[in-house]
């Protein structure tokens, strides 16, 4: 049986589509069958940021209008053969998603995935709920900043409400935190929440922290998910994310300056 | 160093700020979240039945509700106006909560 895994945050530019592309191939590459799909109809990027924009043809819109067959519109990735996107359509139609049609689309997908992430649109609409709905794990993604964190515990309100498990009195969705674009220097100079302070109010699942870094933009530049650049802080981070999420046990980092012995100091890496 | 963060910690820094507003904020906002959809219409109509026998605005009445494992406990709080007003208002109910 294959586990949905929600990637929402509420507010815009923190790091939705960042965090499901890379988790999606850190997934892949250690052999799980994954499908991510984009739900974000109207403004679809999932395929750019996973540079295969290209080749999208059909997408979420037509398999559930039954234009395309979802074999038809899943496109498999050119580095990793265990996964699959399914692109979101350009529609200005707010409405062409609906909840039978994205539960008929899971559905199918789970017979022959391991992993399924919904990549969220940001706010609160139609493609966001829809997103969350069917999900058994979210993964909200939060900048340390106030709006960002007042809108994930918006989400979380949502989560516990309106999500098919919420509505027929099921096990609650798992949640977890990933902190992203996180800058310990302004931490300690007091200019940023802390990773305990953003804890003392959402009292999440901590799943890892993701530093401000400038391999995210090459990563999307190119079109390449950020985790398959071994050598960034940012991929190592979800590197460590996607073992923690499968139950290993790895130490957090980037949360304090690490202390780097000499051949560190002489050989700073990136 | 240590001397360095003595002088630091005198001035509030913007993260403890953001951390304290933000507190209060998610703290207010999760209380209205969990509150049942029909208080609102339970206070509108509390508000027209008492404004029939006192002159009474909406913000002078505050419903709540509060839960804990072993019972609910629905808070009405009205603030009266003050006697001058009471006496315009020819009533001889006794002023209080």
């Amino acid at each position: 049986m294959a586990r949905i895994i929600v990637v929402t945050s509420g507010k815009g530019g923190v790091g939705k589509t960042t965090t499901s592309a890379a988790i999606a191939m850190g997934l892949a590459k250690r052999g799980h069958k994954t499908a991510v799909i984009d739900f974000d109809v109207g403004l679809r990027n999932l395929d750019l940021i996973m540079g295969c924009e290209r080749r999208v043809v059909y997408d979420l819109v037509n398999v559930i209008n039954h234009e395309a067959t979802l074999n038809q519109a899943l496109i498999r990735d050119k580095r990793c053969g265990d996964l699959y996107i399914l692109p979101a359509s350009q529609t200005r139609d707010k409405d062409a998603l609906t909840l039978e049609g994205v539960g008929q689309v899971l559905e199918e997908l789970a017979k022959d995935f391991s992993y399924i992430i919904c990549d969220s649109p940001a706010g609160i609409e139609r493609g966001a709920h829809l997103a969350m709905y069917f999900a058994d794990d979210a993964f909200i993604v939060t900048n340390p900043e106030v709006s960002s964190v007042r809108d994930s515990d918006r989400m979380l309100g949502i989560l516990a409400s309106k999500s098919r498990r919420a509505e027929f009195s099921e096990e609650p969705i798992k949640e977890f935190l990933l902190l992203s674009r996180y800058s310990h220097e302004r931490v300690k100079l007091g200019e940023m929440l802390s990773v305990d302070d953003v804890q003392e109010i959402l009292a999440l699942n901590l799943l890892g922290v993701i530093p401000e870094s400038k391999s995210v933009l090459n990563a999307s530049n190119s079109g390449t998910p950020v985790i398959l650049d071994e050598q960034s802080d940012a991929g190592q981070a979800y590197s460590d994310i996607v073992a923690r999420y499968l139950g290993e046990e790895v130490p957090h980092r980037f949360i304090e300056k690490e202390k780097k012995g000499l051949f560190g100091l002489l050989f700073r890496g990136k | 160093m240590s001397l360095l963060d003595y002088f630091k910690t005198n001035k509030r820094t913007s993260a403890a700020i953001a951390k304290e507003r933000l507190q209060i904020l998610v703290a207010h906002e999760r209380s209205s979240r969990n509150q049942p959809s029909y208080l609102p219409q339970l206070k509108k109509e509390l508000l027209e039945v008492i404004q029939r026998y006192f002159q009474v605005s909406e913000e002078t009445i505050s419903v709540s509700l509060e839960q804990d494992d072993e019972r609910e406990t629905l808070e009405l709080n009205i603030t009266l106006p003050d006697e001058e007003h009471l006496k315009n208002f020819n009533s001889t109910t006794t002023k209080g909560k």
